[in-house]
């Protein structure tokens, strides 16, 4: 069977019909310093054999280390029934297939994980998800300046401790509509966002705010005191949130000025590391707000018959209908990674999910006295954290990840190009998957590799 | 066949324009757009104090079929909105040249009125597209 439906007399005849003479002129507008030309580097095809066999060696190379990396993407114990269901062939497709009357599963699928989601966050309605975190933090500050029709500002105010990757997509994603991030310095001893940075923008036309909780230094912010300010003044309150934190966390629904859309990264629920991706993206906000949500959404409804059943729903705000006006042409659900989190989360349940995240906290204090007692290491920050911290050196840090990297123990993210205002500073993570014996055996490397690097 | 009153101006767009004794300018859709609409169920007025431009899209309405936006037909300054539409959409179904009026605009140049249609045109506008 073919998978190319068209043939060469099909592609003769639509051409004719338009009245071009190849394929070629329908990009003829694109001017040639863009263009990629003929790929050069791509080597011979391969076959199924020489490609496991490739993927083999390339998943060698990254070994299976004791990891504490964390900075967005987080390790977590995955129950094996989740990929198990989320890979049965009732789900497992290339395409989310949307049709109603063929799809019944799928869309009650996506239907409970945006409950689930609302429920996380304390919204009232979130959609069938979109790329990445990164992305949604984007499209999420697109949605906050839409929302708030009283300005015209394209400023947002964005903490210098957000996701320094998130600040560079969410800069990518909005400049061409002429967007301004401005920096909101954070404080040096707690590593919260300064309230204090906060009084050079009184008055200021802003189109919203963004908090991060908890921030990229794994730090809580007062979010409480964030929103509040942000309410007061009308500001639209961006709340980028870590979804297993929410399970012991105030859920932004309920922060004392309230978050106008909450998104987030959902790699942790029940997606693998699997070297970046595929990961995926929510969104939840307020029912007042749902027509300026951009993605998909489905909802529940009667069929003719009276009986309950899921179809997309609000579709008038997509880019099949409203095209370039539609609340985004640049997004997806990702259909795939959300039946895995829908399984997960239904295994873990709420109490499961706080448990996790309890596990968390407990091996990051673990993880932070076993390291801080360790000579020339020392905690950045006095604010409380979740499960990530900042602990800083008393020499260069790249040279001692990489020689505990050489024992096949990644200790952390090195911040110096993101943060060097914070001197020789790394981020650490501990998940509910780390040992205390995992803590003692990166404790005794770091140790070892200073003392070492010492004599050298 | 659709209403078109005698005492009102139209766009081309299907917009209806009524001028208010203060010189402020009403405007709807036309009772042959929110039939082909069909049933409405949202609409985004304009934020009073926002200027729009001559034909620029300053409205937003989504009918069980497709959302459209509505352009206004002069320049100016918002001065109202229609905030019952926000809870009964369906006031442009039923009453599209009354209670389903959208906004309220003060125009930069009111002579700029006199490029709109007049009933007549519009009439002859909507047998050219098959009304």
């Amino acid at each position: 069977m073919a998978f190319i439906p068209h043939t060469p007399e099909d592609v003769a005849e639509m051409l004719a019909a338009i009245g071009v003479t190849s394929v070629e002129q329908l990009f003829e507008e694109i001017p040639a310093a863009l263009r990629a030309g003929t790929p050069t580097s791509v080597p011979e095809a391969l076959n199924e054999m020489e490609v496991g066999r490739l993927m083999l060696e390339r998943a060698s190379v990254d070994g299976l280390p004791l990891s504490f990396l964390g900075a967005g993407a987080y390790e977590h114990h995955i129950p094996a029934a989740v990929w198990a269901i989320a890979t049965r062939g009732e789900f497992y497709s290339a395409y989310t297939p949307y049709q109603a009357e063929a799809s019944q599963g799928t869309l009650q699928t996506i239907y409970e994980f945006q409950t689930m989601i609302a429920n996380l966050t304390g919204m009232a309605v979130a959609n069938a998800s979109l790329y990445d975190g990164a992305s949604a933090f984007a499209e999420a500050l697109l949605m906050a300046a839409r929302i708030h029709r009283k300005s015209s500002s394209l400023r947002v105010l964005v903490p210098r401790a957000v996701h320094p990757y998130y600040r560079d997509a969410a800069r990518a994603i909005t400049r061409q509509q002429g967007f301004e991030l401005e920096e909101i310095a954070y404080e040096s001893a707690s590593g919260r966002t300064a309230l204090a940075a906060l009084a050079a923008h009184e008055g200021h036309d802003i189109a919203a705010i963004a908090i991060q909780q908890p921030n990229f230094f794994g730090v809580l912010e007062d979010a409480d005191a964030v929103s509040e300010w942000a309410r007061s003044r009308g500001i639209p309150v961006v709340a980028l949130v870590n979804p297993t934190a929410l399970a012991l966390l105030k859920p932004p629904g309920a922060w004392r000025g309230g978050a106008d859309v909450v998104v987030g990264e959902g790699q942790p629920l029940g997606v693998p590391l699997c070297s970046g991706g595929p990961y995926f993206g929510f969104m939840a906000t307020r029912l007042e707000h749902v027509r300026q949500m951009p993605g998909r959404i489905v909802g529940r409804t009667l069929d003719l018959a009276g009986q309950p059943g899921f179809t997309l729903t609000l579709q008038a705000r997509e880019q099949h209908i409203r095209r370039g006006r539609a609340t985004s042409n640049i997004c997806t659900n990702q259909g795939l990674m959300v039946t895995a989190a829908t399984v997960y989360l239904s295994l873990m349940g709420a109490r499961g999910l706080e448990r996790v995240a309890t596990a968390c906290h407990a091996r990051t204090r673990e993880l932070i006295a076993a390291l801080t007692r360790i000579d020339g290491v020392r905690a950045a920050f006095t604010g409380p954290c979740f499960h990530e911290c900042v602990l800083q050196l008393d020499r260069p840090v790249g040279p001692v990840l990489a020689r505990l990297a050489e024992r096949d123990i990644l200790a952390g993210v090195d911040l110096t190009p993101h943060y060097p205002e914070l001197g020789s500073a790394f981020l650490a993570c501990a998940t509910e998957t780390k040992t205390s014996a995992d803590i003692r055996a990166l404790a005794f490397a770091l140790r070892d590799a200073l003392q070492t690097q010492h004599a050298a | 066949m659709s209403k078109i009153p005698a005492d009102l101006k139209y766009a081309q767009t299907h917009e209806w324009v009524r001028t208010l004794p203060d010189g402020v300018v009403e405007i709807g859709i036309t009772d042959h757009a929110q039939q082909a609409l069909g049933d409405l169920v949202f609409v985004e007025a304009p934020e009073p104090g926002r200027r729009v431009g001559a034909h620029e899209p300053f409205a937003v309405v989504e009918s069980v079929k497709a959302a459209s936006d509505i352009y206004s037909p002069v320049a100016g300054e918002v001065v109202a909105a229609n905030a019952e539409l926000a809870s009964a959409p369906e006031r442009i179904n039923q009453e599209p040249y009354g209670a389903g009026w959208i906004a309220r605009i003060r125009p930069d140049d009111p002579a700029s009125l006199a490029d709109l249609l007049a009933p007549a045109d519009y009439g002859k506008l909507l047998e050219a597209e098959g009304d």
